[in-house]
């Protein structure tokens, strides 16, 4: 019990959150997990900074879903969006045929819209300059003299109404070798000769890069991606200078600026902040400043914030997991329904699990802690049940006829003799959570996912490390550490029993 | 101590045990006898209540056994209950498992090592043996921590089943002398269940022959030799005959 107290109380060192109750505004930037994002939302951060607003900017949070929500929750005040996924996606259910009638949909949610910032990153269909020429392929109707190609696609393009399912309608394509696969990933099988074609943003800087034909879209199937500001229309009350700081974006950023941006972090590797801070500098005369944290400083965020995951959610699962396990031991029946729905839980996507739960608990730590904790449920329930079972009825048909009530039992020689069995469950969890908890930097929690999420996007191996390196080795530590907890726990007379057992 | 009236048992199909009446006198040994299955262990367990009857009722000392709470906790404060095996806890020594009931009960220090110190001398168990765990303590020495265990609060009855069973022969021998020293010096309540003819007659005042969930015969053992009630009891008798050749019998 001392143990847990302890752990508590270091959780609760690791996840204080600091607040604001001091009159500086308060400006939440959020932005999506690709590079042109991350550097819109760092320049409007940047921008908000400089009015002297207090700025968090919320990088790579994982799809649109899960920001549109986080706005509208009021746990983000800006973040940088499209017209055409505004229109395609998060109100396709709505007749939308100009801008003024889009401003007046999202007026109804208590957002507003800033002036296209001067770009369109639409949806496009790129391949290899060579191939494209080998085969003759110059616009999107071409393709359907190529039944064969192989494509490989973003999952959002996959998945989208206005992604591939239309393409392929409109253009009546027929390709059929079609993969969804990470965008970022996309390229390089594009370089490997394993994927044909794929899509892409007008504004990537990988068309160049890569040596990529862009197919002409000569239906004029994709709609018009203008990027915009969005934010909540509180935020002009609130930080009327923040806000017109970062508007002062509207129609500032070409295509050709853009680009030139993303090549820049992308190919460069010149961190977004440092990109943006540029780009003010040179575009708008303004001033930022960009912190940049050491490694050991960085890694020590993330640690503790990772810590700060794995904690709660495991000391939460514990306790109520290991009732759960003595209930599903005393009433077998009961017991297999508890199973059988932690098993279920089990099966459930991580990424799905954390997008669900942004509705309920909105983005930040909580959804994260909320999925590990529902992850962590099984072993436990499960060990702890076993260790129950396993206890030799002559054992306990002792204790009952010595008179001890059901509780004395259960805490003086049932769940003492089942600790092996329900450390070792603790154990499992801990190190799965450890592992799972990285995908919690997809819903802004966080932790060692951070960096391998940017190291994917910007195919850093270097960075992908510097999270999974700790990730691995705090994996390793909860597992040695209960080893530890167990030669504490554990009685001396089990440990003996299983030495003389083995040994004879 | 015990009465019984018309007490039955199933198990699903099978009837452990058929409607059975009698009584348990108080102060004496009665030893349950009978080849396996034949409802020995089922009539001990509906003793204390770990298992319930289907029909009929047992009274303790008067009046009916309780069927659950705290009466029940209370009347098995006062039945002590050891099994094969000794049934001990083996995350506690062997002073743990002895005095558990005590220290869930809060007696005084000075109150459970008085009570401790009188057992160890009872059961002529190794003082320096009680802070050894179950899995380093001999099989004779489990048995004897278990008695200790049953006997911790001083209990009116004492119910052993086959507390001797898995012993090699010579500590058998040694402790069924110590068990009939002790029942003698107790004067308690016990009922003893075994499948070891000798063994019976050594340890009990009065012997309960049962077979397929019926008592055939009841008495003394010199009773069931003289005057066996049937066929089986016969069977039974010869059938634990001493070795060919003469050889010594007894109580080994």
């Amino acid at each position: 019990m001392r143990v847990g107290l302890l752990v508590l109380l270091l959780v609760g060192a690791c996840g204080g959150a600091s607040s604001a109750g001091d009159g500086v505004p308060q400006v939440r930037v959020g932005s999506k997990k690709f590079t042109e994002s991350v550097i819109l939302g760092e320049a409007a951060a940047q921008l908000a900074r400089s009015t002297g607003a207090r700025v968090t900017h919320r990088r790579e949070l994982g799809g649109t879903a899960v920001l549109w929500e986080a706005l509208r929750r009021g746990e983000l005040d800006v973040y940088p969006e499209y017209t055409g996924t505004l229109r395609q996606e998060l109100l396709s259910g709505r007749h939308l045929p100009d801008d003024a009638a889009l401003r007046a949909a999202l007026a109804e949610s208590g957002l507003r819209m800033s002036e296209p910032l001067g770009f369109n990153n639409t949806y496009a269909l790129g391949m290899k300059e060579a191939e494209a020429e080998r085969l003759g392929i110059r616009r999107i109707s071409d393709l359907r003299a190529h039944p064969s190609l192989r494509l490989g696609f973003s999952n959002e393009f996959m998945d989208r109404a206005d992604g591939w399912p239309a393409l392929r309608d409109s253009y009546r394509l027929p390709q059929r070798d079609v993969r969804g696969l990470d965008h970022d990933l996309a390229y390089r099988g594009m370089e490997s000769g394993s994927l044909q074609l794929t899509d892409l943003y007008s504004t990537d800087a990988e068309i160049e890069a890569y040596g990529l034909r862009v197919l002409e879209d000569d239906l004029r199937h994709f709609p018009a991606y203008d990027a915009v500001l969005l934010y909540r229309d509180d935020l002009e009350a609130r930080a009327p200078e923040a806000l017109a700081a970062m508007l002062r974006l509207e129609g500032r950023v070409s295509e050709e600026d853009m680009v030139k941006l993303n090549a820049r972090a992308r190919l460069e590797r010149v961190s977004e902040g440092r990109v943006a801070s540029g780009f003010l500098a040179t575009a708008l005369g303004v001033a930022s400043e960009v912190r940049g944290d050491g490694l050991a400083a960085r890694v020590w965020k993330r640690t503790r914030e990772h810590l700060f995951l794995v904690g709660v959610s495991l000391l939460a699962a514990m306790a109520l997991a290991v009732p759960l396990g003595v209930l599903a031991a005393r009433r077998p029946r009961l017991g297999r329904g508890v199973l059988g729905l932690t098993g279920v839980i089990q099966t459930v996507p991580s990424l799905a699990l954390l997008v669900v739960m942004i509705p309920l608990l909105g983005i930040g730590s909580r959804p994260a802690i909320a999925a590990l904790f529902l992850y962590s449920l099984l072993p436990i329930v499960r060990n702890t049940a076993a260790g129950l079972a396993g206890i030799p009825p002559e054992v306990r048909e002792s204790a009952e006829a010595l008179g001890l009530p059901a509780l004395a039992r259960l805490w003086r020689i049932e769940l003492p003799m089942a600790a092996p069995s329900i450390l070792a469950g603790i154990q499992t969890a801990a190190v799965i959570n450890v592992g799972t908890a990285t995908l919690g930097a997809l819903v802004g929690a966080g932790g060692y996912g951070q960096p391998i999420l940017t190291g994917i996007r910007l195919d850093d191996v270097r960075l992908i490390l510097e999270g999974a390196v700790p990730a691995a080795a705090l994996a390793l530590l909860a597992s040695g550490l209960f080893d530890a907890v167990e030669r504490v726990v554990v009685p001396r007379g089990l440990r003996l029993g299983t030495v003389a057992r083995s040994t004879r | 101590m015990y009465e019984l009236q018309d007490v039955s048992k199933c198990y699903g199909a099978k009837q452990a045990l058929h409607p059975l009446s009698l009584s348990l006198p108080t102060g004496r040994t009665t030893v349950l006898l009978g080849p396996s299955g034949c409802g020995k262990s089922t009539l001990l367990r509906l003793l204390n209540g770990l298992l319930p009857c289907d029909t009929g009722r047992v009274l303790f000392d008067g009046k009916p056994l309780p069927t659950g709470g705290d009466a029940l906790l209370a009347v098995r404060h006062r039945v002590g209950y050891a099994l094969q095996g000794g049934g001990l806890f083996p995350h506690l020594t062997g002073e743990e498992n002895v005095t558990l009931m005590a220290s869930h009960l809060r007696w005084s220090t000075a109150k459970t090592r008085e009570r401790l110190e009188a057992l160890v001398e009872l059961t002529r168990f190794p003082t320096d043996a009680l802070a050894r765990y179950p899995s380093q303590l001999s099989g004779g020495q489990r048995q004897r921590v278990a008695l200790m265990r049953a006997l911790m609060l001083d209990p009116d009855v004492l119910l052993l089943d086959e507390p001797l069973g898995a012993l090699d022969p010579l500590v058998r021998h040694e402790l069924q002398g110590d068990l009939r020293a002790i029942f003698a010096r107790l004067r308690k309540t016990v009922v003893l269940v075994t499948h070891d003819l000798a063994e019976a007659g050594f340890l009990g005042d009065r012997i309960l022959l049962m077979r397929e969930g019926r008592v055939v015969q009841q008495g003394r053992l010199a009773d069931l030799e003289a005057r066996p009630a049937d066929d089986f009891v016969t069977r039974f008798i010869q059938a634990q005959r001493p070795l060919p050749g003469g050889g010594l019998g007894g109580a080994a």
